[in-house]
């Protein structure tokens, strides 16, 4: 008999396992960032050397953004192709078909963040060993709740794709630019402020810029981590709603 | 096995299924047929617990299928219209996966995988994409997912549509094989006339969403259409001559005579015209289709496309 932990697994397995039988796919993801971070850092304002400090941890949250918020289109080539209705008659539960899933996010995120680093390290970018971890964690939990609301958006644009890259595109540049990931937002007018106050993202960029410059004790690591939890917990109760409605 | 009764299915105004009472023994392999829109899949999935009814109440291997459908899922296997296995994926892994689902140990899921990869066919292409294999590789390697766990219930949506009419046949051989080995009770839609009358030994036809028939193919084809022998004459007064010993419809230079049996008594019929004088230079004989069967039933045909019929013209 199988448990709600053995069949996430079983889900979370399954996923993952094309991107390790091809691991090119991931690699063609991560080079995406890298043009941001090659094109784009030469135009930031270099005061002692310090823009990659700045520019690399929003890239690294912009990295998971993207490819978080585009997940649910794997899920959504399986509804129309059919692998998505076989598993809804096996008897896999509903909330282990969303959380194996979302779960998954986590670990391309590892692959690209750690990437994106070492990438950087050669051109001067260094980091704090624990406060690195710290942000990873908090990028995990962000990137599993992003990851459950595309799916939750993949199942209510069933029978409609034009749904779900409509939504996806329409919120996903507002949000990269309301969190300040490529320009700050500390000089924008006060409207912009407000509207990036109550974006979750705002915290999570300024809680990684934070915590891989090694300011682990300080309350952007606590904004991140709040943050980053209410995406997570929002995104699985949906999602595993939206899932167990699915057919 | 099955049983329904008033199963319903309404998608907003419109009646999918309406009211359906049916009763499926174990080991029967029973044939849904119907146009497309009939209400066959929608039925297949409530009975596969993937909708639920909006009135009408369905059991499924002994559960219901509203309110215990954990146990109907781990009971039956389901092949959908779908592709089960993900296109992205290997079909190995998919099969393993599958049995991971079940609740199988990963050693038990690799070795049926294994089993099965074997008994399909599928050994060369079961460690490539599912995207890179043909469309009757990837029907096989979606009924080898639907058997992982071995069900006792089997349910096919349109198993064979879309493949070349060689898929077709290759693909009824092992469902009928698997069903020869396990005695699985297999329940199966089709819009494909000669694939519900060559499988199945019992056919259920259902039209906007009803049943409106229910037997074997033969039995259903003697009673609702018959056995006919066309009869063709030189002269009109010898068709006349004839439709009076026949005691048949005549029409013109033709005789119509309703027949059981036909074949056999074709050459009986002939020798007795010619003993009364009345020889006949042509003969046709026609047996049935199913869809003479459903065009009797609705005034409609199923066919779409004029396919050969089992239609003999023999010249005497």
């Amino acid at each position: 008999m199988t448990t709600l932990i053995a069949d996430t697994t079983t889900v979370f397995s399954r996923e993952l396992r094309p991107l390790l039988r091809d691991p090119f796919t991931i690699i063609f993801s991560m080079v995406q960032p890298l043009v941001f971070l090659a094109l784009f850092t030469p135009l930031l304002p270099d005061e002692g050397g310090n823009a990659l400090q700045w520019f690399v941890p929003g890239i690294i949250v912009m990295s998971c953004l993207f490819a978080c918020s585009m997940t649910g289109s794997n899920l959504l080539f399986e509804i129309q192709t059919g692998s998505h209705e076989r598993m809804l008659v096996t008897p896999l539960r509903r909330p282990a078909l969303l959380i194996g899933r979302a779960l998954k996010e986590i670990v391309p995120m590892f692959a690209q963040a750690a990437l994106i680093v070492v990438v950087c390290l050669p051109f001067g970018f260094r980091f704090d060993p624990l406060g690195a971890v710290i942000g990873l964690a908090i990028l995990a939990a962000f990137c599993v709740g992003l990851g459950a609301l595309s799916y939750t958006l993949a199942l209510a644009s069933k029978n409609q794709e034009w749904l779900f890259w409509t939504v996806q595109q329409t919120l996903l540049f507002p949000l990269l630019l309301l969190a300040g990931v490529l320009l700050p937002i500390e000089n924008g007018p006060g409207w912009l402020r407000a509207l990036a106050a109550g974006n979750p993202l705002s915290y999570v960029v300024d809680a990684e810029r934070a915590l891989f410059n090694g300011d682990i004790w300080a309350s952007t690591t606590l904004g991140g981590v709040i943050a980053a939890a209410v995406v997570a917990v929002i995104g699985l109760l949906v999602g595993v709603r939206a899932m167990r409605r699915s057919d | 096995m099955i049983e329904t009764r008033g199963l319903t299915k309404h998608f907003k105004d419109v009646r999918a299924v309406d009211g359906i009472d049916v009763t499926v023994r174990a080991g029967e392999l029973v044939a849904l047929l119907g146009p497309n829109g009939a209400g066959k899949s929608t039925t297949l999935r409530m009975l596969t617990t993937l909708i639920p009814p909006t009135s009408g109440t369905a059991t499924v291997a002994g559960f219901d299928v509203v309110r215990r459908q954990r146990e109907v899922r781990l009971r039956i296997g389901y092949i959908g219209q779908g592709n089960g296995a993900g296109h992205s994926q290997r079909g190995r892994d998919e099969l393993i996966s599958q049995g991971r689902a079940y609740g199988m140990s990963v050693r038990d899921a690799r070795a049926r995988a294994a089993e099965l990869i074997e008994s399909l066919g599928l050994a060369e292409v079961a460690d490539r994409r599912v995207s890179s294999l043909s469309g009757g590789q990837r029907r096989r390697l979606d009924i080898a997912m639907g058997l992982i766990h071995a069900p006792e219930l089997l349910f096919l949506d349109e198993p064979s549509t879309g493949l070349d009419p060689q898929n077709r046949a290759n693909l009824q051989e092992h469902i009928l094989a698997l069903r020869a080995r396990h005695e699985t009770t297999i329940v199966l839609t089709t819009h494909y006339l000669d694939e519900a009358d060559s499988m199945a030994e019992r056919v259920i036809v259902i039209d906007h969403g009803r049943i409106i028939a229910d037997d074997t193919p033969q039995r259903l084809k003697d009673e609702h259409v018959g056995d006919r022998i066309l009869l063709g004459f030189d002269a009109e007064t010898d068709a006349a001559g004839a439709a009076g010993v026949l005691r048949a419809e005549r029409q013109g230079k033709q005789v119509l005579l309703h027949l059981p049996d036909a074949p056999r008594r074709a050459p009986v019929v002939l020798e007795d015209l010619r003993a009364a004088g009345y020889p006949a230079a042509e003969i046709e004989v026609t047996r049935p289709t199913l869809d003479d069967v459903f065009l009797h039933l609705t005034g409609r045909s199923l066919r779409e496309g004029g396919a050969a019929t089992d239609k003999e013209l023999v010249e005497v």
